[in-house]
C-alpha cells in the first residue's frame, strides 16, 4: 500500500540573481511501516526533500501525496526531528513535550497521556520539572523524540538527528529511536550522511546524486537485518559487504564531479 | 580523605566570603570619601559652597522640604511620569516591533522613516509636544515614552528576526499558525534582548521626563533643578540630583529582578 508517493518532484530556489535546482525527477513510493534512509553527498538536497515532504516547502513541479492526499502545509500528522534538539530553553521538559499538543489545542490530561508514557519509556519521567539546560545532549535528543511522537504522527521525518551527538550516545539512541518507531508502527524517513547509520536502521537506502539531487540508486537491506536493532546490524557479517557496496557507489558519484 | 576535602571546601568558602566583604568595604569607602571630601572641601572653601553646596546643606534642605511636603509632591510627580513613560515606550515599541515582524512589506516601507526618527534627537520635539498636548504631564510622559520608543522598536524587531528559524520550524511542524509561532517561539526567545532594552529604557525615560519638566517648568524634580538653577540655589539642584540617582537605581534594580525571574533557566 502506497503511504507516501513522490511523483516527478522538483524544487528550484529563486533569488534575485540566481536560480538553483535543489532536487529534480524524484519518484519514490514508501509503504506504511517502512523505514527509509536518504543519503548522498553534502548539498545534494536531502534536507530540502524532507522539508518538501513535511509541507514546509512546496515543490516547484510534481506532486507529493500522503495517504493519497496532496500535502498543502505542515500538519501534526507528520513529525519532524531536527539535527539539534531545539528544545525551547524557557519551557520545562513537561512543557516541551506537550508543545505540539498545546499548539493543536489538546490540553486535556487524557490527551497528554501518550507524551508522559513515552517519556517514561525513554527513562526521563523524573525530569519533567527540569529545564533543557539541565540535561545532557543525549537526554535532550530523547526529549525531542518524545516531543515529535507526542502528537501521534503517522509519518516521521528525521533530519540527521544523531549528528550532533558523541559516538556512544549516538549508537544507543539509534537503538532507542529504532525500537520506539517499530513498536508504534510508524513510517519513517531518515536523512543522514552516515552510511553505517542508514544501513543499520532502514529497510531501504536511497542514494542521491550531486545537486541537483535525483535518485541515483536504491539499496535494499535484507529483511532479517532490517528487523534487527541497529547495533546488532552493525555487528552482522552481511553488514560490511553492504557498507562497501554503498561506499563504492558514493565514491563513484564523487569522481563524476 | 573526606575530612581533608571538607576542610579545603571550608577554606574556599571563607576566601570567597572575604573577597566579597573586601569589595563591599571598598565600595562603601569610595562613597564615604566622596561625601566627606565634598563636605570638607566646601567647609574649607576649596570649592565655592554657593555653587557646589555641601552634603550637610543638602541634608538640611532635604529635611525642610520633606516637612513642608513639597519634596514628596515633586518626587511622586516625576516618578509617576517616568514609570508611565517607561512602560508606554517599552510596550508601544515592542508592539510596533511585532507589527513590523508580522508584515515584512510594512517593515520595508517604514525602514527609512524609522532610521530618520531614530537619528532625530527626540528632546528637540519637546516644544511641538508641549504645543500639541498642552504644558502638563501628558506631554512630559509623551517625551519620556518617545525617547525610548523608536530604539525599542528597532532593537526588539531585530531580536525577533534573529530568532533561530528552527524554533519556528518546530512550531510549524505541529501545524502552528503564524500567531502561535510568534507567541510560542519568537516572543519568548527574545526575552533576553527585551530585558536589555528595558535596562536602557530606564535611563532614557529619566532623560525624557527631566527634559520635559525643564521645558514645562511646573512641577517635578526637573522643575526643581531648573528653578534652583535660575534662583542660584544649587543646594536644591544637588538635592534633586541625589534623589534622581537613588530612584533611577531602584528602577534599574527592579528590572534586574524581572530579568532573574524571566531568564533564569538559560545557559
Amino acid at each position: 500500500m502506497a503511504f507516501l508517493q513522490l511523483k516527478e518532484v522538483e524544487k528550484t530556489f529563486f533569488t534575485y540573481d540566481s536560480v538553483t535546482t535543489a532536487v529534480e525527477k524524484i519518484n519514490l513510493t514508501i509503504n506504511k511501516g517502512e523505514f527509509i534512509s536518504i543519503i548522498g553527498p553534502s548539498g545534494c538536497g536531502k534536507t530540502t526533500l524532507l522539508s518538501l515532504i513535511s509541507g514546509l516547502l512546496h515543490p516547484t513541479e510534481g506532486q507529493i501525496l500522503l495517504d493519497g492526499k496532496q500535502i498543502e502545509k505542515p500538519t501534526p500528522e507528520t513529525g519532524y526531528m531536527l539535527q539539534q534538539d531545539y528544545l525551547f530553553p524557557w519551557l520545562t521538559i513537561e512543557q516541551n513535550i506537550t508543545l505540539g499538543l498545546k499548539t493543536m489545542g489538546k490540553t486535556k490530561i487524557a490527551e497528554k497521556e501518550l507524551a508522559y508514557e513515552l517519556l517514561d519509556t525513554l527513562g526521563l519521567s523524573d525530569k519533567t520539572k527540569h529545564y533543557p539546560s539541565q540535561l545532557s545532549g543525549g537526554m535532550r535528543q530523547r526529549v525531542a523524540l518524545v516531543r515529535m511522537l507526542s502528537t501521534d504522527p503517522k509519518l516521521l521525518l528525521l533530519d540527521e538527528p544523531f549528528s550532533a551527538l558523541d559516538y556512544q550516545t549516538k549508537l544507543k539512541l539509534e537503538n532507542l529511536v529504532f525500537s520506539t518507531i517499530r513498536t508504534h508502527g510508524k513510517t519513517a524517513i531518515l536523512v543522514t550522511h552516515d552510511i553505517g547509520e542508514a544501513l543499520a536502521m532502514s529497510d531501504r537506502v536511497i542514494l542521491l546524486t550531486h545537486r541537483p539531487g535525483s535518485i541515483h540508486q536504491e539499496f535494499s537491506v535484507a529483511h532479517h537485518l532490517a528487523e534487527e536493532l541497529p547495533f546488532n546490524v552493525r555487528l552482522d557479517s552481511q553488514f560490511t559487504p553492504l557498507f562497501q557496496e554503498v561506499w563504492k557507489e558514493m565514491e563513484s558519484l564523487e569522481k563524476q564531479t | 580523605m573526606k575530612s581533608k576535602h571538607e576542610e579545603m571546601h571550608r577554606q574556599f568558602k571563607k576566601q570567597t566570603k572575604t573577597r566579597t566583604l573586601q569589595i563591599r568595604a571598598v565600595q562603601i569607602l569610595i562613597l564615604l570619601t566622596f561625601f566627606i571630601g565634598w563636605e570638607t572641601a566646601a567647609s574649607a572653601r576649596w570649592i565655592d559652597p554657593l555653587l557646589f553646596s555641601s552634603p550637610s546643606r543638602v541634608w538640611d534642605l532635604f529635611l525642610v522640604r520633606l516637612q513642608d511636603g513639597s519634596l514628596l509632591m515633586h518626587t511622586s510627580v516625576t516618578l509617576f511620569e517616568t514609570i508611565l513613560g517607561f512602560i508606554l515606550g517599552t510596550f508601544l515599541g515592542t508592539f510596533l516591533a511585532a507589527i513590523l515582524w508580522w508584515s515584512p512589506f510594512l517593515s520595508r516601507v517604514l525602514d527609512p522613516y524609522i532610521v530618520i526618527l531614530n537619528s532625530m534627537p527626540k528632546v528637540a520635539l519637546g516644544p511641538i509636544l508641549i504645543v500639541g498636548l498642552g504644558p502638563g504631564f501628558t506631554s512630559i510622559i509623551a517625551m519620556g515614552a518617545l525617547i525610548s520608543l523608536v530604539i525599542t522598536t528597532m532593537v526588539v524587531y531585530n531580536a525577533f528576526r534573529e530568532v533561530d528559524d528552527n524554533y519556528v520550524k518546530v512550531m510549524k511542524s505541529f501545524g502552528a499558525t503564524k500567531r502561535q509561532s510568534f507567541f510560542g517561539a519568537i516572543f519568548p526567545a527574545s526575552y533576553p534582548t527585551m530585558i536589555s532594552t528595558l535596562k536602557v529604557n530606564v535611563g532614557l525615560a529619566w532623560v525624557g521626563v527631566i527634559v520635559g519638566e525643564f521645558l514645562v517648568s511646573k512641577q517635578g524634580l526637573g522643575y526643581m533643578i531648573i528653578y534652583g538653577f535660575q534662583v542660584f540655589n544649587f543646594t536644591l539642584v544637588m538635592l534633586s540630583l541625589v534623589i534622581i540617582a537613588i530612584l533611577a537605581t531602584c528602577m534599574y534594580q527592579t528590572v534586574e529582578l524581572v530579568e532573574k525571574k524571566l531568564i533564569r533557566h538559560r545557559t
